[in-house]
C-alpha cells in the first residue's frame, strides 16, 4: 500500500479548475519529484495533499487514510509535513522559538535540526526575520522536520536562491533521502539536481498528470516537451 | 541582561519600594494608589495574553473583570447578611474568605470567557471586536436590571474579605497580597509566552494558516488563551471589588475595557511588563491630571495618539529596543 496516494484530483479556484484528474503515489522512504513548468499546477496539488485547498473530485489518501474531510491540521498530525514556497518562516520568533512552536515528539529535535542545518544552531537566538533567504529555507525545513513527519513536502526550496545555498539545500535534501525513511514529495524545477535524489517523477501539463515514471526512464524528449530543458 | 529586562527589574523595585516608602512616610493614600494601580496593572496582564500573544483585540474584557468583581460582592453581600446564596436544591452561603472568594471568580470568568471566546473566535477582525463588546454590554446591562444586587448603584461591602493570617484592612497588607498575585502572574505570563502553547500562539497572531501546516488548531489556541486571559482579569475584577469595597455595573462598561487596552498599549502591546507600565501610567496621570481638569483624559488621549503614531511598541518598546524579549 502507498505512503501517499492521489487519484484523479480536481481543484478549483472559485469557478476557475486548477487540477484536472492529477494522480500520483508514494510509497515509504521513496523520493517522488513533482516537475511542470510554472503554473502548471505543482503548488495546487501540493495544497490540496496538505488540505490547505478542498479537491473537487477524485481522492487522497495517506497512510490508508482518506483525507479529502480532514483540515490541514489534522493532515499535519497524519505525518505530513509541508515546507511551504516562499519559506514564510514566523519572522516575529527566533530560529529556536520557530523550531520549538511546531515539535512533536519524535527522532527530529533541536540537535538532530542543528546537526542537518549547522548553521541554525549558530543563530538560535537569532530573530527569523533577520536571516537570509538561504537560512529562513533552512529553518522551514526545520520546522517541518520538528513536527516528525513521515512524508516532507518540499515546495519550491530551492527557488531564488544563490547557487551556493541552493547546493547546501540540496546537500541537506540528500541526506534526508539517504539517511532517514522519510517520503519526500519535492517540487523543483532543477532537474539535474531532481534526477540525483528522486526515484519517481510525475509531471503536470496545464492541471493535468501528463507522464509518469520511474527518473531512469524520464527521456530528454519528455523534459524537453513539458519542462522546456 | 537586556535593556526590558533592566525596565523590567526597575518597575519590580518601584512597586515594591514606593509602598514601604508611604508606609514610611505614613501616606496611607499613595498605597492605596499603588494597589490600584497593581490590581489594573493585573488586569492587563490578562487581556495582553490575549491581545499581545494571541492578537486577539477584545473589547469586552470588562466582562470578566466585572464577574470577578460580582462574584465578590455576591458572596461578600450574602455573608455580611447572614442570607445564603440559596437554599434548594443544596445550600449555598456567601463568605468572607479572599482566597475562596479568587478561586470562584477565577472559575466564574474563566467559564465565561470560555463561553464567550467559543463563539466570538469564530470570527475574526472587526467582528471579533464588535462580538466581544457585544458580550460586555449585554452583562453590563444585565447588572443594570439586577436589583438584588443594587442594580444601578451597585453594590457596597462594609467590611474587606479576610485573608488567613492577616489584617486586610491595612492598606499595606492588602497591598502585599496584590502584589504577590501580581507577581506570581508575571511569572506565570513570561513562562506561558515562552512555552511551546506561547510560541504556536504567537506564531497563529502571525499566520492561522500557516500554524495549521504544522499541525496547530490555531482556534484551539485562541480559545485557551483568552480563557486563561478571562480568568487572570476575573481575579483582578475581584480584588478591585475588594480595595474599594463596593462593585457596580461601571465595571462591565465598554470604557472599562477601553481603558485596559489604551494602557496596554501605553505601556507595550506583548510586552511583559507593558501593562504595569501603562497602569501605573495611568494611575499617575489620574491623580496628577485628575486633580487639575475633569478632563484629564484628553491629556491621556494625546499620549496615547503619540504612542500610536510615534512609539508602536509602547513606553517599553521605545526605551527597550524594537526587539521583543521573552526573558
Amino acid at each position: 500500500m502507498s505512503l501517499l496516494s492521489v487519484q484523479n484530483i480536481s481543484a478549483f479556484y472559485g469557478p476557475s479548475q486548477a487540477l484536472f484528474d492529477v494522480s500520483l503515489s508514494l510509497n515509504e522512504g521513496e523520493v517522488l519529484a513533482l516537475m511542470g513548468r510554472n503554473g502548471m499546477g505543482k503548488s495546487t496539488t501540493v495544497k490540496s495533499i496538505c488540505r490547505m485547498l478542498n479537491a473537487g473530485a477524485g481522492t487522497i489518501t495517506f497512510n490508508g487514510r482518506n483525507l479529502r474531510k480532514l483540515p490541514s491540521h489534522k493532515a499535519a498530525h497524519l505525518g505530513i509535513g509541508l515546507v511551504p514556497e516562499g519559506r514564510r518562516c514566523f519572522t516575529n520568533l527566533t530560529v529556536e522559538e520557530n523550531l520549538l512552536a511546531a515539535a512533536r515528539s519524535g527522532a527530529w529535535d533541536l540537535t538532530a535540526v542543528g546537526a542537518l542545518f549547522p548553521r541554525l544552531s549558530e543563530r538560535l537566538h537569532q530573530s527569523a526575520g533577520s536571516l537570509s533567504g538561504g537560512e529562513q529555507q533552512m529553518l522551514a525545513i526545520g520546522r517541518a522536520l520538528m513536527t516528525n513527519p513521515r512524508l516532507l513536502v518540499l515546495d519550491e526550496a530551492t527557488e531564488g536562491l544563490a547557487p551556493m545555498v541552493r547546493q547546501e539545500i540540496w546537500g541537506a535534501i540528500t541526506t534526508l533521502t539517504r539517511d532517514t525513511g522519510l517520503a519526500l514529495l519535492v517540487v523543483d524545477k532543477s532537474l539535474k539536481e531532481l534526477r540525483q535524489v528522486a526515484d519517481h517523477a510525475v509531471i503536470l501539463e496545464r492541471g493535468a498528470s501528463v507522464w509518469s515514471g520511474t527518473m531512469d526512464t524520464l527521456s530528454e524528449a519528455v523534459t524537453q516537451k513539458y519542462l522546456g530543458v | 541582561m537586556s535593556r526590558e529586562t533592566a525596565l523590567n527589574a526597575v518597575m519590580v523595585m518601584g512597586l515594591f519600594l514606593v509602598p514601604l516608602w508611604a508606609l514610611w512616610a505614613d501616606e496611607p493614600f499613595i498605597i492605596t494608589l499603588t494597589t490600584k494601580a497593581a490590581i489594573l496593572a493585573l488586569a492587563g496582564v490578562g487581556l495582553n495574553i490575549a491581545l499581545g500573544l494571541g492578537g486577539l483585540v477584545s473589547l469586552g474584557h470588562a466582562a470578566f473583570f466585572g464577574l470577578g468583581g460580582y462574584a465578590m460582592g455576591i458572596l461578600a453581600s450574602h455573608a455580611q447578611s447572614y442570607a445564603p446564596i440559596m437554599e434548594t436544591p443544596f445550600l449555598i452561603e456567601g463568605t468572607k474568605s479572599m482566597p475562596v472568594i479568587w478561586v470562584i471568580a477565577i472559575i466564574t470568568s474563566g467559564l465565561a470567557a470560555l463561553a464567550i471566546g467559543a463563539l466570538s473566535l469564530r470570527t475574526t477582525g472587526v467582528y471579533f471586536i464588535m462580538i466581544t463588546l457585544a458580550f460586555g454590554q449585554m452583562l453590563y446591562f444585565f447588572s443594570i436590571s439586577w436589583p438584588a444586587y443594587g442594580g444601578e448603584d451597585g453594590l457596597s461591602i462594609y467590611v474587606r474579605n479576610g485573608f488567613p493570617g492577616l489584617n486586610t484592612l491595612d492598606p499595606i497588607q492588602f497591598y502585599a497580597i496584590v502584589f504577590v498575585i501580581l507577581m506570581a502572574v508575571l511569572v506565570f505570563a513570561g513562562r506561558l509566552a515562552k512555552s511551546p502553547f506561547g510560541l504556536a500562539l504567537n506564531a497563529a497572531r502571525q499566520s492561522p494558516e500557516r500554524v495549521e501546516t504544522v499541525g496547530i488548531t490555531s482556534y484551539k489556541l485562541r480559545l485557551i488563551a483568552f480563557t486563561i486571559s478571562g480568568m487572570i482579569t476575573g481575579l483582578a475584577g475581584a480584588l478591585f471589588a475588594d480595595l474599594n469595597r463596593f462593585v457596580s455595573p461601571t465595571m462591565f462598561s465598554w470604557q472599562t475595557s477601553g481603558e485596559i487596552m489604551v494602557f496596554i498599549i501605553i505601556g507595550g502591546v506583548g510586552r511583559l511588563f507593558g501593562p504595569v507600565v501603562g497602569a501605573v501610567l495611568f494611575i499617575l496621570l489620574e491623580h496628577l491630571l485628575g486633580g487639575l481638569s475633569d478632563y484629564w483624559h484628553v491629556y491621556l488621549g494625546v499620549l496615547l495618539l503619540l504612542i500610536v503614531l510615534f512609539a508602536r511598541g509602547g513606553l517599553i518598546g521605545t526605551l527597550a529596543g524594537k526587539e521583543i524579549s521573552h526573558d
